[in-house]
């Protein structure tokens, strides 16, 4: 190897970005309540413990809720977004693109704290509703970057050759451009579901209370006894979102082959 | 007259633009801009047991500016969040190099793949994890204590800084390795030949030409760690064990906690300030850089 | 190639004073032409002289600032781009990546209420028209370039619109492929003998496919006419240079009426017709004339009209033809020509002198 040195850093490297995951299943299965090395014997107790918990599957199913509607309004106002800027042209796109993908850039914390404050002071009471409110805030700049190139890589004289075939502007996004753009579509979905999923602050902050996985995941680790069945369920977790990212990677493959281009890389 | 030129602006390309952003831009008026103008509005307020009322004062921002306490919060904030960009961009560095360099092309994308799984699993189970890892008779206590490299548990956690900078190192690898790597790749491989060509020796041509060239990958890794890691919240919480709050913390501790909101809407506002600031002065030396490479 | 029955034909399009502003900028600046039914027109220009901003008004892609465009008699202010008798064959020939050869060819007849069986017939007719008969099931995306110029070909012309517009449709082809598409859209055009305007900037190209040719700078149309008028008689200094290659020599006017005499560089006393005279402006006179129409004489050869003495200043062989730089006696700069390389001719020497035939018929004179 040319770069014997910079090739076992990278090892390293990835060793350390791997390490909390690998310890996932290990101690996932290991017969101990003590999270520590050497091992004590295999068990399937912590997942048996893990499922027997009601609240995780409340907090479970609040999560896909929120996910999903997350995703597909974030997507939705993501297209029309991106489509504004992609295709016309109009005074202060600059500004107001910036605006809508300004969450990219804001502390969370500062999100969250604004909006709750709006919210109790209009009398809103906090849901997973409100929850949603700020989940499509910080998830819609991802769908606008994304969807902005996906929109971008569009050659415009598709759309003018569908017009000039004699569709109309809706028939033509519908047999034209959507299916051109689904690619980008999904992995916006996607990316917005997960970002939904993962995240923490907005959950803890502008929910009522009612368990939400991020949070129950975060109150759990904090006692000892939970560490174990937490292990479980990261490990569960941990193998739904690479089999998630194995079927956007496919779709985004078969995307690729079926409109005859170039495999330019990841996901991101 | 007026009716055509109506007629004309309904059929232009803007009003077509203006009409399709206008869902998520009256989103965003309504519950960020709206937001963030009450919250700024709230931090000249005076605060009245759990609510805001006039009169108008600079009060809040005096104590968030002068008050002890604050000031070691904000200077810790900025410190480790600082500490935790430069660990991360230092690490990333030959991370993105050995990429774009050394890999073949066909494996570039495995490894970005490689490298971005991590990030697809929950942040808080991340972090949590790390606590799990680091702390008291945790996983690399019983490992030292079992090959005899420590007799004692070295206990990492209670070194709040150091092992919330490990924490968040990790969690921001790929945000610092991306960047980067997009620059080395935009990096004409002739002008490094042509800087060896010239008698330069493979690592100054690394700091003569290669270096200078990703400058603006660098300045967007810093930038894409820097930002979230100051408003940070779960990792000072679940690490520092609430022992080394951080800006963040403490927003939520004056908004809920203390339910303070004029004090909560200043300090939320100099973060702000501040962030802006640094990010400013950042894009200002990346211009700079470009500047100086025309 | 020209086509001296299309005069005669009605009119297809119509454009009086049109003109398009984008903001400030001026592209369009006062266009008024007609195009006849069933003729190849070409709009020629260099990029950003407004051609393909002026095809675009045709199809409706573009709104005009002011001014009328007539498709068929009928003004087309208001009228939408998928409601106009025109189709287009864009650049990148805009091919629906995701939908196969037959279903890229067929779309534009899924409003149309004939039955399935003969929009099948008319799509195997359309793709056989243009040569890809049997390509029908292949992915789109797994074509040629060539290929796909044909589907998009097919795909505008199954509508049978009035007028087909091509907008630089050989661009992105090679030499080879691109010469023989030029003839075979002209075997099309004349088969199926709908309106074809085709927006290009290769002289070449346009002299060899069209009828007439409309040459454009800065969003005006400098000349209109046909091949042969445009090659022999360019109307300015600017389009002579424009198409093919001309020689300049400066000249003085010594007397007009009907006639015009000139004293030119080189030649030395000329009368011209009337025709040969392009310009009315009281600047700069020249003359100019085209490579091939001064001939080196060899011995034994004589001029049937006048002759003059040169010194061989360049020679550049090009296998069937040699290209020479020619002083003229008392010119102060050469003159380039070109010669027909004819078995047992010597190729002249630089330094070598050499009487030239010339015709002053040949002569085009700008002012």
């Amino acid at each position: 190897m040319k770069f014997p040195i910079l090739r076992s850093y990278a090892i390293i490297y990835l060793l350390f970005l791997y390490a909390p995951i690998i310890l996932l299943p290990i101690f996932a299965f290991n017969d101990s309540k003590i999270v520590a090395f050497p091992l004590s014997g295999f068990t399937t107790e912590w997942f048996g413990q893990m499922w027997a918990d009601s609240q995780l599957r409340i907090a479970a199913k609040n999560s896909l809720t929120i996910a999903v509607v997350t995703a597909t309004l974030s997507t939705i106002l993501g297209i029309f977004a991106a489509r504004a800027s992609v295709r016309y042209d109009w005074k202060g796109k600059g500004p107001i693109i910036g605006l809508i993908t300004l969450p990219l850039v804001l502390p969370e914390m500062i999100v969250a704290m604004a909006l709750l404050t709006v919210l109790l002071s209009m009398g809103i009471s906090l849901s997973i509703w409100t929850i949603i409110l700020g989940h499509v805030l910080v998830c819609t700049p991802f769908a606008v970057v994304i969807l902005t190139a996906a929109f971008q890589s569009l050659d415009r004289s598709l759309e003018e050759a569908a017009y000039d075939l004699g569709e109309s502007a809706a028939s033509t996004f519908r047999l034209i451009i959507l299916p051109l753009v689904m690619p980008g579509i999904l992995s916006s979905f996607l990316i917005c579901f997960t970002i939904s999923i993962d995240e923490f602050i907005i959950a803890n902050f502008l929910g009522s209370g009612q368990p939400i996985l991020s949070v129950y995941i975060f109150g759990n680790f904090r006692f000892p006894a939970r560490v174990p069945s937490m292990m479980a369920l990261g490990t569960v977790l941990v193998l739904l979102s690479i089999t998630l990212l194995i079927i956007a990677e496919y779709f985004r493959r078969r995307g690729i082959a079926k409109t005859g281009g170039k495999d330019t890389g990841g996901f991101l | 007259m007026s009716g055509s030129a109506w007629e004309r602006f309904r059929r232009s390309e803007a009003a077509s633009g203006y009409l399709l952003v206008s869902p998520p831009a009256i989103y965003v008026m309504l519950l960020l801009a709206a937001p963030m103008a009450t919250v700024l509005f709230f931090s000249f307020l005076t605060s009245t047991g759990g609510s805001v009322s006039t009169p108008f004062t600079l009060q809040n921002y005096a104590e968030v500016w002068s008050g002890r306490i604050y000031q070691a919060i904000m200077m810790r904030s900025l410190w480790v969040s600082m500490s935790v960009t430069l660990v991360t961009v230092l690490l990333a560095y030959p991370i993105a190099y050995f990429i774009s360099f050394n890999v073949s092309p066909s494996k570039k994308s495995l490894w970005l793949f490689l490298i971005t799984i991590p990030f697809w699993t929950s942040y808080v189970i991340r972090v949590s994890l790390w606590r799990v890892i680091l702390g008291y008779d945790g996983i690399v206590d019983s490992t030292l204590m079992s090959v005899g490299l420590a007799s004692e548990p070295v206990n990492i956690l209670s070194n709040g800084v150091l092992s919330i900078v490990i924490t968040l190192a990790h969690a921001y690898a790929p945000f610092a390795i991306l960047p980067i790597f997009v620059s080395l790749e935009k990096v004409d491989r002739s002008l490094l030949e042509a800087g060896q060509d010239l008698g330069e020796s493979r690592f100054v041509t690394f700091l003569r030409v290669t270096l200078p060239l990703t400058m603006p990958g660098v300045i967007a890794a810093v930038l894409i760690v820097f930002i979230p890691t100051v408003g940070d919240y779960i990792t000072p919480e679940l690490i520092g064990g609430g022992k080394v709050p951080m800006i963040a913390n403490v927003i939520e501790s004056q908004m809920l906690k203390q339910r303070d909101q004029a004090m909560g809407s200043a300090l939320a506002m100099t973060v702000m300030l501040i962030v802006a600031a640094v990010s400013v002065a950042f894009v200002l030396l990346n211009r700079r850089f470009l500047g100086a490479r025309k | 190639m020209t086509n001296t029955a299309t005069t005669d034909r009605p009119d297809m399009i119509e454009f009086r004073d049109v003109h398009k502003y984008y903001g400030d900028y001026h592209a369009l600046r006062g266009i008024t032409a007609t195009i006849k039914a069933g003729e190849f027109f070409s709009l020629l220009g260099p990029s950003g002289c407004g051609k393909t901003t002026l095809l675009r008004t045709i199809a409706g892609f573009e709104s005009i600032s002011s001014g009328v465009v007539l498709i068929d008699g009928k003004n087309m202010e208001g009228v939408a781009a998928n409601v106009r008798p025109t189709n287009m064959v864009f650049q990148s020939y805009a091919i629906f990546p995701h939908l196969s050869v037959e279903e890229n060819v067929g779309f534009g007849l899924r409003r149309d209420p004939m039955s399935k069986a003969d929009k099948a017939k008319a799509v195997a007719e359309a793709l056989e028209m243009v040569g890809l008969k049997g390509y029908g099931k292949r992915a789109a995306h797994a074509l040629s370039g060539g290929q796909r110029q044909r589907v998009a070909l097919a795909r505008a012309l199954i509508l049978k619109p009035k007028v087909l517009l091509l907008d630089e449709p050989l661009s992105a082809l090679d030499k080879k492929m691109r010469e023989q598409m030029q003839v075979e859209l002209i075997r099309l055009q004349r088969q199926v003998g709908i309106t074809f305007i085709l927006v290009t900037h290769d002289q070449e190209e346009a002299l060899v496919m069209s009828d007439r040719i409309a040459v454009m700078f800065e969003g005006q149309i400098a000349q209109l006419a046909d091949p042969e008028t445009l090659y022999r008689r360019p109307n300015s200094r600017k389009v002579a240079d424009f198409i093919g290659t001309m020689n300049f020599m400066p000249a003085k006017i010594l007397s007009e009426n009907g006639k015009v005499e000139v004293e030119a560089m080189g030649f030395g006393r000329v009368e011209l017709d009337a025709s040969q005279v392009m310009g009315s402006g009281s600047g700069e006179v020249s003359v100019g004339l085209r490579p091939e129409t001064l001939t080196i004489l060899f011995e034994g050869q004589t001029a049937t009209d006048r002759e003059s003495m040169a010194t061989v200043e360049e020679v550049v062989y090009y296998g069937d033809m040699t290209y020479y730089d020619l002083r003229l006696d008392g010119a102060d700069h050469p003159v380039r020509i070109s010669m027909r390389n004819v078995f047992g001719r010597p190729v002249l020497d630089i330094g070598a002198r050499t009487r030239v035939a010339w015709s002053p018929g040949a002569l085009v004179l700008f002012r």
